[in-house]
């Protein structure tokens, strides 16, 4: 089998997730891209298990995607809550880290 | 000066004495030392029981009767001691151990022979006699029963100073004179004078300790012992240039002590005490210590000609640097201080000349105690009567207003400047026609100060108890009472007669076992020396009265005087020459440090501190807060680890 | 397995810290009087254990041993010698008088009354398991943990600048901690390449360290103790401590913490590193006069009284090393006597400049004056401490200063010479500090201060009694220390060295 579409496809998108993580504003664009780029993990996970006959990178795909539902719960609850407080969703606006 | 071979075969006499031990009235003799003790502790630690309780009515009383019950113990031990076979007169005891570590061995030890039971009987007879004399002299204070609380713990400390067996006991009865004449000249503290004055004492005497303390230790590094004894027996043994190390240290010492040129500055404050102070602890006892020191180490002196003459030249400077003093001071109490300065400097000089002296030192130190003590206590007698004024310009004509105080004065005058027939004369008198037989200058520096002695003596005696009044107003001069009048009739009385001690030399006999003996020939017969000697005292004598006696007495001090009367006023720039050389610079040194410390060293803790915290600031900055830049961070770290890998790799 | 004295002696104060920790914080009282009563039932027990020392014994005695973690060789051992039991006196001795002193110092402080007390008992628990470990790891581990009650005593309760003073403190002991640290894993190092590893202090004697390697290890032990002792360049955190901490946190700190680093001088690395102590000796001995006179100079030229006594202690803490380093009986034995009467001594000075400052709100020397005339007991006591502190012969500190500069004198009479110097200065910064405190006519602004009350003077009274008990008879103690003196230094086999003119022939026995 031949994996070098698979792969370039999950660099790609792996790539635009990055992309949009560092340049997008938009906590929820932000969001979805951490997203893209755990997808992207995912197929290179699936595609070596694939090529390579066994099944662990299916697992641990799996576990990424239990990882990547945690995720979401906390952080979409965080997003609302940052929402909440400051009506505004964007990165930039929530920078109370810095001394 | 002597030719060595005399001197070693005197070295060996001290070899012959074998110490026994004590038995009988001698085994009872730490009782001389713990009787004052016992009581200088009750009086000091009740002090704070509570005003007026008993011990401070009675506490005087107590205090008294210690001093007395201390002497008679040491007269029933001299007693003994006369009846003792000459060759079982150094009686040891051993009280216990102080302290054993190794080889080092200190053990608390009475040595009394017959230059410590002299000792006994000066200290402890004088002593009583000022203690009454301070029942009334202090009778008003309010703090009287801490004076003599401070008083008996001297008289045990200077009692432990001369009986002490071992160098390092010695040191403890030595220093605790030192802070006994530390409390009593500060005793009245408010005065910040008199506080200062304590400071410089005990500071000043420190620096002489620095030398016993380092000859205490080159006995123990040499001979592995610092008992007096032995020390003594082991010394031949030693090279020339230990026994001369060991005789300037020991010199060091005593020049502090016995405030003798370059350690004389602190003598002159001293008089800052209360009157009776200056009588026992700087005029009769604890300021001879040097001179104690020096003979009692008769045995290191013996072998270094080095040290003996640098003995006889500290001596010979300090009795013409003390007399000169003693000539240019209107407070009577600093004339009397500036005139004990110079006859110690005699008690240096003749135990300087070794064994030919040591005995003589000792006479003379016997005699001055009795004439000095009775001068200072004749002075704070007329102090009394005149509102504790010191100045001698506001006296005057005394003379029928306090007899007694007059006439016993009279008698110590006389005795000090060597009148014929009182004891400092046959004293006097046998100091210089020593230093005439050892050494020419040695003996006209001695005989040019009698001449100065009677001069100011003279003086003082003219601007106290003749010539017209000068009182100020609202003084009226009135005699002491009893309490007072009887010590200084006593002291008068052995200020006339101490010279008794020389019939038929006695004392020389007596101490020849401790000291050794050797007679040098006079190139004259001694009794043209003697004659120079009275002719030059007249001399004094002629001077003093044709400069003050002839004339009326300012009664201010004139400004417009000569270099020297300036000089003397100034005590030599003694003080100044200190200040110059060693308090600035140690000023200077001080501050300077304290300096270097704060911004030196610790600004280097500090400042590296700083250092690290400003570093810290720096990569703060990086944290921007920005989530946007954290994850740049992040994907530029992993690209770095990314590219290095395949870096190894590829390599 | 006989009594286990020492670790009833350690647990004791330990235990009752936690106690009083506990307490109610609404009864401050009922925690003062327990933890008088833990530090009373401590010195009781120490003085069980001087029942039960030998001193004809040898070696380390009441000794008890148990595997701690036996995969690298730790043991829960303990034991004393002469002066590790001298120095654990010491501590007993000094705790409850600090705790009478400082009855009312917590009163009113952010922290609770009942932590101060409870601090400073932790503080003694540790010390004297230091003073009697005898497995290198048990003594890192404990010379380690005292830092952490000390730290919250200088930092809880003390005075305006004490968060710095406590930072520097800290920092300045865990950096030579470190140094230690090194050395402790080196040793061990050691241990394991012959043999079965062991941190027990007798197995780790027995040891063939190279000359480098050891050189190297005595130095990080060396600058761990040097921190601590202190010496002179390092000596800087204890005048801000000092100054900055109650009058009783810095008697402990002072009297006691800092002994652990002359102790530890004297059984770690003369005990370890025979040749190496040797070796470093001179420098040592160098150092130790520096400090002498150095902390004698800054001290006359301090106008703050607690840090004028922080610098005499430089001061004299250069005198013990001295007598540690110069390698004669005299010497060490002097040393180890002196660290007992400094604590002594020091104590009083601080508790009562302690009681000064209270009264009259200021600890500047030059806001005081006369005050003798209204606190006549206080202004007697402060004297006699402060002679003490400038080695008066008839006081227990002369006997150890004495002996240090006796025994060194016979190994290097330079340094003898430059050290006895210290005592002129002594005189200086002693009685210059009485003349402008209680001398010369009082001020206005000093009539407030009052006399000592009863409480103080209980508490300041045995210290003064020990001071002149000792100083007329100090062999009791001397005879403690000897033995364990005699065998350190025939450790580092360099004998005492022979008194140089030949003795006379008749001296034998003339004397006695």
């Amino acid at each position: 089998m031949n994996v070098e579409p698979f792969i370039g496809l999950s660099a790609l998108l792996f790539t635009i997730g990055a992309v949009g993580v560092l340049v997008r504003r938009n906590a929820i664009i932000v969001f979805m891209c951490v997203e893209l780029m755990l997808n992207a993990c995912n197929l290179a996970f699936v595609t070596f298990a694939r090529a390579n006959g066994n099944l662990d990178g299916q697992i641990a795909a799996f576990f990424v995607m239990v990882v990547a539902a945690a995720e979401v719960v906390v952080g979409l609850a965080i997003i609302v809550s940052i929402y909440r407080t400051r009506r505004s969703a964007s990165v930039d606006d929530a920078s109370l880290l810095k001394l | 000066m002597t030719s060595l071979s005399t001197v070693v075969l005197a070295a060996s006499e001290h070899a012959d004495v074998v110490p026994v031990a004590a038995d009988g009235v001698f085994s009872w003799l730490w009782l001389v030392v713990a009787i004052p003790a016992v009581s200088a502790a009750i009086l000091l630690i009740g002090d704070g029981a509570g005003d007026h309780g008993p011990l401070d009515r009675f506490g005087h009383l107590l205090g008294t009767l210690a001093a007395i019950a201390s002497f008679v113990v040491g007269l029933v031990a001299f007693i003994a001691l006369l009846g003792q076979d000459v060759a079982e007169r150094a009686i040891t005891h051993d009280l216990w151990t102080w302290m054993q570590v190794g080889g080092f061995d200190v053990t608390m030890s009475v040595y009394y022979d017959q230059l410590a039971a002299l000792f006994v009987l000066l200290i402890t007879g004088v002593g009583s006699l000022i203690h009454v004399y301070s029942i009334g002299y202090m009778a008003d204070d309010p703090r009287k029963r801490r004076f003599f609380g401070f008083l008996n713990l001297f008289i045990a400390a200077m009692l432990v100073l001369v009986l002490a067996g071992d160098y390092l006991v010695l040191f403890l009865g030595w220093e605790g004179v030192g802070l006994a004449s530390y409390l009593l000249i500060g005793f009245w503290q408010e005065k910040r004078s008199a506080a200062v004055a304590a400071k410089k004492a005990f500071v000043v005497n420190r620096v002489g300790d620095l030398g016993l303390a380092l000859g205490i230790m080159l006995m123990f590094a040499q001979f592995g012992t610092t008992n007096i004894h032995d020390v003594g027996l082991n010394v031949a043994n030693a090279s020339q240039g230990v026994a001369t190390a060991l005789g300037l240290l020991l010199l060091l010492g005593a020049c502090g002590k016995s405030a003798q040129v370059p350690l004389q500055s602190w003598l002159l404050d001293a008089m800052e005490g209360p009157t009776p102070v200056s009588a026992l602890i700087h005029a009769a006892t604890m300021v001879t210590a040097g001179v104690y020191l020096v003979v009692r180490s008769a045995a290191i002196y013996d072998l270094s000609e080095v040290a003996r003459t640098a003995v006889v030249v500290v001596g010979a400077v300090t009795l013409l640097y003390g007399a000169w003093i003693g000539c240019a001071k209107d407070d009577i109490k600093k004339a009397l201080a500036g005139s004990t300065m110079s006859q110690i400097g005699y008690m240096m000089l003749a135990a300087g000349l070794g064994p030919a002296g040591y005995a003589f030192a000792i006479f003379h130190l016997i005699t001055h105690g009795f004439f000095k003590a009775n001068m200072f206590l004749g002075a704070g007698s007329v102090m009394h009567g005149m509102n504790d004024d010191v100045d001698m310009r506001h006296y005057g004509a005394l003379r029928t207003m306090m007899p007694v105080t007059f006439v016993t004065f009279a008698m110590g005058y006389l005795a000090i400047i060597g009148f014929p027939g009182f004891s400092g004369f046959f004293s006097k008198d046998k100091v210089i026609e020593a230093a005439f037989a050892t050494n020419f200058w040695a003996g006209l520096a001695a005989l040019v100060g009698a001449g100065v002695t009677a001069f100011y003596m003279t003086r003082v005696m003219i601007m106290t108890f003749f010539g017209e009044k000068r009182w100020r107003e609202g003084v009226h001069p009135h005699e002491s009472p009893k309490i007072m009048t009887v010590p200084l009739i006593v002291l008068a009385a052995l200020s006339v007669g101490g010279g008794a001690l020389l019939f038929s030399s006695w004392i020389v006999d007596w101490l020849a076992p401790v000291t050794g003996e050797e007679h040098h020939e006079l190139p004259v017969p001694p009794i043209v020396i003697t004659a120079i000697i009275v002719l030059v005292v007249a001399a004094g004598i002629a001077l003093a009265y044709v400069l003050f006696g002839r004339r009326a007495i300012p009664d201010t001090a004139p400004q417009k005087v000569s270099v020297f009367t300036r000089a003397g006023r100034a005590d030599l720039y003694g003080d100044a020459v200190n200040e110059a050389l060693f308090m600035r610079p140690g000023q200077y040194l001080t501050r300077s440090l304290v300096y270097v410390d704060g911004s030196g060293i610790d600004g280097a803790v500090n400042g590296t501190a700083e250092l690290v915290g400003d570093g810290a600031r720096g990569l703060r900055r990086l944290q921007t807060g920005f989530v946007r830049t954290y994850a740049a961070e992040i994907f530029g770290g992993a690209l770095v680890l990314v590219l290095a890998l395949l870096a190894v790799n590829l390599a | 397995m006989s009594f286990p004295w020492l670790t009833i002696l350690m647990v004791v104060p330990l235990v009752g810290a936690a106690v009083v920790a506990a307490l109610p914080r609404s009864r401050p009282e009922l925690a003062k009087w327990a933890a008088l009563v833990v530090s009373l039932v401590s010195l009781a027990v120490s003085l069980g254990v001087l029942s039960q020392y030998d001193l004809d014994g040898a070696g380390y005695q009441l000794a008890e041993q148990h595997e701690w973690i036996a995969a690298l060789g730790v043991h829960y051992a303990v034991g004393v010698d002469g002066i590790g039991l001298t120095l654990i006196l010491m501590t007993t001795i000094l705790v409850p008088i600090v705790i009478i002193a400082g009855w009312n110092d917590a009163d009113g402080a952010r922290w609770s009354v009942g932590t101060f007390f409870a601090l400073m008992l932790a503080l003694e628990g540790l010390v004297i398991g230091v003073f009697a470990a005898t497995d290198v790891f048990l003594f890192y581990v404990l010379f380690e943990a005292a830092l952490v009650p000390a730290y919250f005593l200088i930092g809880g309760y003390g005075g305006a600048r004490r968060s710095y003073a406590a930072l520097k403190f800290l920092m300045f002991s865990l950096a030579g901690g470190l140094l230690m640290l090194a050395s402790v894993i080196g040793m061990w190092a050691l241990s394991n390449s012959q043999g079965d590893p062991s941190f027990l202090l007798a197995d780790m004697k027995d040891l063939s360290i190279g000359t480098v390697e050891g050189r190297w290890l005595f130095m990080g032990f060396f600058i761990a103790f040097a921190v601590k002792a202190p010496m002179v360049p390092l000596h800087t955190w204890l005048p801000d401590a000092a100054s900055a901490a109650t009058p009783g946190t810095s008697v402990l700190l002072v009297s006691v913490l800092d002994k652990l680093g002359t102790f530890g001088m004297i059984r770690f690395c003369l005990g370890l590193f025979p040749e190496a102590s040797e070796w470093a000796s001179p420098v040592v001995i160098t150092l130790a006069v520096v400090s002498i006179l150095y902390g004698a100079l800054l001290a006359i030229g301090q106008d703050h009284l607690m840090r004028l006594i922080a610098f005499t202690s430089v001061s004299h803490f250069g005198f013990i090393v001295l007598g540690i380093f110069a390698l004669t009986t005299q010497s060490a034995s002097g040393a180890t006597f002196y660290m007992f009467n400094h604590g002594l001594s020091t104590a009083a000075l601080f508790l009562i400049a302690g009681f000064l400052i209270q009264r009259r709100g200021s600890a500047r020397i030059s806001d005081f004056g006369g005050v003798q005339k209204i606190a006549p007991i206080t202004a007697g006591l402060f004297l006699i401490a402060g002679l003490a502190s400038l080695s008066l012969p008839g006081l227990a500190t002369f006997v150890g200063e004495f002996l240090v500069l006796a025994g060194t004198f016979t190994r290097s009479p330079t340094a003898a010479v430059f050290a006895t110097l210290g005592i002129v200065l002594a005189a200086l910064y002693i009685l210059l500090m009485y003349q402008r405190t209680m001398t010369g006519p009082l001020r206005d602004d000093n009539r407030g201060v009052t006399d000592m009350v009863p409480r103080e003077i209980v508490a300041i009274a045995p210290v003064v009694v020990l001071l002149i008990g000792f100083g007329l008879f100090p062999q009791p103690i001397l005879d403690v220390i000897n033995p364990a003196v005699s065998d350190t230094l025939d450790h580092v086999q360099i004998g005492d060295p022979e008194p140089q003119t030949p003795s006379f022939p008749t001296a034998e026995g003339s004397s006695k």
